[in-house]
């Protein structure tokens, strides 16, 4: 299982104040891999990053980086280098010296630093901009610069964190594919930073959810988004709905009111459970014809669906159609046995009432009203 | 919050020591040493210096009283000033700011006696008014009265007025104003609802850094005001260097702590009624 | 209402500029007089230039601002930065006792450190005050200042610029010096220069912290004053005033333009 970790975090605690913001994280990369942290802000998948990177140091537990414990290994001794969230590109650099300033350290001659500076400039596609002021340049070429400057001194890990986060919607669709193919050409191994689960689920090898400072499930993203641990994993990753079930035996669960075959096992008899159903895995069928009957709510069109929320039993099912319906229309719902996902009950189960949808927007709101950002998510 | 747990710039230690030295042996000592002198004498400690307070209560009233009526004209004389800076194009603004703090670049002891010159019975003043009115004219008497010491007060401070508060008001964001007009807000009611609650900063650090020096100085009560031991600091100007014969330090101690306190409660009540006026601002609208 | 915010504003600055204008004219009087202008001679210039007190204190100023400028940006630069790490009731403690010159009326911090002064000097026979009392009281004046204007700088610096160069591989010393120091300059400089201002200009702490044996331009000042006034004031204070104006033109002239270079 565990060859050519490059990175293992082992039993990391990490509070600020007296918050505990890392609880016991356990975790290990492999070498040239594309892993994601993935959790809300104040989750601590930055203090994890950062703790890495050599910022911070743990409270408790062992940083491992290639066979080596690194604790007290001070930040600028790390193979590991970081994208910044805001990229702290230096400002009274050009670009070339922004590039160059890691090579100048390493006391590299001018002729090794003209060429590497150049390969990296090629790299990011900014060749002809040595000489520009960072200020002048966009946010996208400040991005591309920042990462230049990482990737000139060759590191064995790139930290990222949340590096995209500043950029436009169409921006960011290029950026993720630009990261995803330096990562595959440089085969190195990235270590990346997300609130965005869409982002996560399109660049990464392996995504780590996280939530209160503890990671929820590791897996890749088709077995986060289809096997989630537990409601917070089901809920952040995609949208859901999750309603309570009693598993009657293995492969039957009753929800709603019906029994339905399933296609998980090895739960107690009786036991209580979460069940997740995808909304794009309900199958809108005749009243009679479905397992479940109910009352359209609401109906929005999205381009590629319709999005009907559909009121069974006082619940609220999200459901992705094709087929326009009409706002009091009955309807029938189907439910194939491989669109049922059983979850243990966790500290998690019934806090997502009705379909849920992880909402960025929601949690950024949260977030103002926090007042401060306990992930400390840099400037302040 | 990460920051504060996170690698530091520098290390803080180190980077503090010679400051925190510094500060300690010339800044928290000297004024241990001024509270020490305060409550001791020839015997030991006393609270025998403390009646040289009531001794000069009249001098410690007419100091009060002349700071804060020099700390409110210079507030009035500030406002309009500083209001139109703040709304004025950024050159004018920059120039503007130039020529208030151009004149304290002039030797302070220098512009004050140039008052003199312009007050005194021989002086420009007069002097205009006998050229006009013949040489029968009455002299105006303008120097040496509470009057002139104000002036001197007002005049030498009235930058430090101007200038904060004028740095409020340029933080007040624009569209704000419109929204209060658009929300049906006349000028005046703009300016008492909008502008003035939220240029209480400023105001406050203005009123801080005209009152503080004003009730302090012996240097204008002594070209402007005439008479001796006119203010209370000259009381203690005289207590600490006996220009009029006395040395005695425990006095000088015991009325520089009285200024120290009195400064205090005005700090206290001002930052007060800051947080009164940022509240009651912000409830207005 | 323009227009009589427009006079109020023109009465406000001349009532600011009338005394330096009755210096700079009188400073050219042919007369002894201050109040009657007789005509013109540049015979007091003449006379500030013979005048070997004035010259020297000048210098003695020039060396006491330069001196205790330097030495208070150094002690205030690194105390700011140390400052910017800390928080909580730790940094308003600091900023606190940082703050206390800044407030603290200029007699009370003056006479404050002259008790320090004479005390201390009672137990080396034959010391005075002079140019050691003198110099460590515009430090300790001084440090505040620059403290006040390096903090902001700092604090609007992204802190992830230093974590940045560590990254790179750059040991904390020289991460510090390769790219913060950069960022603050500003605040270095204008600290500096506020220092090295505010200790040229000082009367106050002067007056009470220097001996007879080393007196600055403005207690020389004073000293004539008390003395039948002599025009040499004026055309002292009016050259001096003309330096500074040059100066300030020239900063103010130059910033916009490198403004424009920026961007």
């Amino acid at each position: 299982m565990k060859e050519n970790v490059i990175i293992d975090l082992k039993n990391i605690t990490k509070s600020f104040d007296g918050d505990l913001i890392l609880d016991n994280i356990n975790l290990y990369i492999r070498d040239k891999e594309f892993i994601t942290l993935l959790g809300p802000s104040g989750c601590g998948k930055t203090t994890t990053l950062r703790i890495i990177a050599g910022f911070l140091e743990p409270d408790g537990g062992d940083v491992v980086f290639a066979g080596k414990v690194i604790n007290k290994v001070p930040a600028h001794k790390r193979q590991v280098n970081t994208i910044f969230q805001r990229y702290a590109l230096f400002p009274h650099l050009d670009v070339y010296e922004n590039i160059a300033f890691g090579l100048r350290v390493m006391k590299k001659n001018e002729k090794q630093i003209k060429q590497k500076v150049e390969e990296m400039l090629a790299l990011v596609n900014l060749r002809g901009f040595e000489r520009r002021n960072i200020e002048s340049l966009s946010g996208g070429q400040q991005q591309r610069v920042a990462i230049a400057r990482a990737l000139a001194v060759d590191p064995k890990v790139l930290l990222l964190d949340e590096p995209l986060g500043a950029l436009d919607l169409k921006l960011r669709k290029d950026m993720q594919v630009e990261l995803k193919s330096i990562q595959k050409r440089m085969g190195i191994t990235f270590i990346y930073v997300t609130h965005d689960q869409e982002e996560a689920l399109s660049m990464s090898d392996t995504i780590v959810v996280m939530d209160g400072g503890k990671i929820q499930q590791i897996g890749t993203p088709t077995d986060v988004y289809n096997e989630p641990k537990n409601a917070f994993v089901a809920d952040f990753i995609g949208e859901s709905n999750i309603v309570d079930g009693i598993m009657k035996k293995d492969r039957v669960v009753e929800f709603s009111g019906h029994v339905f075959d399933c296609l998980d096992g090895g739960f107690n008899e009786n036991e209580a459970v979460d069940v997740v159903v995808r909304p794009e895995d309900v199958e809108v069928v005749a009243v009679g014809n479905g397992m479940l009957t109910g009352t359209v709510t609401s109906v929005t069109f999205k381009g590629v669906h319709y999005e009907i929320i559909v009121d069974i039993g006082g619940f609220l099912w999200m459901i992705q159609s094709t087929d326009v319906q009409n706002v009091g229309d009955r309807i029938g719902l189907k439910i194939d046995p491989d669109a049922i996902h059983i979850m243990k009950k966790s500290e998690y189960s019934g806090m997502f009432g009705d379909f849920s949808s992880y909402s960025e927007e929601f949690d950024e709101l949260s977030d103002v009203n926090a007042g401060i950002d306990t992930e400390g998510e840099e400037n302040e | 919050m990460s920051k504060s747990s996170s690698v530091s710039i520098g290390n803080q230690k180190t980077n503090l020591v010679p400051f925190s030295a510094w500060m300690v042996v010339f800044v928290l000592v000297p004024i241990a040493l001024v509270v020490w002198f305060a409550f001791t004498g020839v015997d030991g400690f006393t609270f025998s210096n403390l009646k040289w307070i009531y001794v000069y209560k009249s001098t410690l009233w007419l100091s009060v009283k002349l700071a804060f009526i020099a700390t409110v004209i210079s507030l009035v004389l500030a406002y309009p000033i500083a209001y139109s800076m703040s709304r004025a194009s950024e050159k004018v603004q920059r120039n503007a700011t130039l020529f208030i703090m151009l004149p304290m670049w002039m030797n302070f002891l220098v512009r004050t006696y140039a008052w003199m010159t312009i007050l005194e019975d021989t002086g420009l003043i007069n002097s205009v008014l006998k050229a006009i009115f013949g040489a029968d004219f009455q002299s105006l008497s303008l120097i040496n009265n509470h009057g002139s010491v104000v002036l001197g007060m007002v005049y030498n401070y009235l930058p430090y007025m101007i200038l904060p508060i004028y740095t409020a008001l340029t933080k007040i964001d624009g569209s704000l104003l419109e929204a209060a007009r658009d929300l049906g807000a006349r000028g005046h009611q703009v300016l008492a609802r909008v502008i003035l609650p939220m240029s209480v900063p400023g105001i406050i650090s203005g009123i801080t850094m005209v009152f503080i020096p004003s009730i302090s100085t012996f240097i204008i009560s002594k070209i402007l005001g005439g008479g001796k031991d006119y203010l209370v600091g000259d009381l203690i100007e005289d207590y600490f260097l006996g220009n009029s014969g006395v040395v005695n330090y425990n006095i000088g101690a015991a009325l520089s702590l009285v200024i120290m306190i009195l400064i205090l409660i005005a700090t206290f009540l001002m930052n007060h009624f800051d947080k009164d006026a940022k509240t009651n601002g912000g409830g207005v609208i | 209402m323009k227009t009589l915010l427009k006079i109020y504003n023109f009465l406000i600055v001349a009532f600011l500029y009338l005394p330096i204008f009755v210096i700079l004219i009188f400073s050219f009087n042919s007369g002894t007089s201050r109040a009657k202008f007789e005509g013109f001679s540049l015979q007091w210039y003449q006379e500030l230039f013979a005048d070997e007190l004035i010259l020297r204190s000048l210098y003695y100023s020039v060396i006491i601002a330069v001196l205790s400028a330097v030495i208070a940006t150094v002690i205030g630069t690194m105390a700011a930065v140390g400052i910017n790490s800390l928080r909580g009731w730790k940094k308003s403690a600091f900023l606190s006792v940082n703050n206390i010159p800044v407030v603290n009326p200029e007699i009370v911090t003056a006479i404050s450190m002259m008790i320090l002064f004479v005390f201390v000097l009672s137990y080396f026979n034959g010391m005075e005050m002079g140019f050691g009392t003198l110099l460590i009281a515009h430090i300790t004046f001084n440090i505040p200042y620059v403290v006040l204007s390096v903090l902001p700088k700092l604090r609007g610096m992204d802190q992830n610029i230093y974590h940045a160069a560590l990254d790179l591989g750059c040991p904390p010393a020289k991460a510090f010096l390769k790219v913060v120091i950069p960022q603050i300059m500003p605040g270095i400089i204008s600290g500096l220069i506020m220092a090295f201002t505010l200790s040229l200009d000082d009367f106050v702490i002067s007056y009470f912290n220097s001996g007879a044996s080393f007196q600055t331009l403005p207690i020389t000042i004073y000293s004539m004053t008390k003395k039948p006034y002599s025009l040499k004031l004026n055309a002292l204070s009016t050259l001096l005033f003309a330096v500074v104006l040059v100066l300030m033109l020239a900063v103010n002239i130059k910033k916009p333009k490198n403004k424009k270079a920026k961007s």
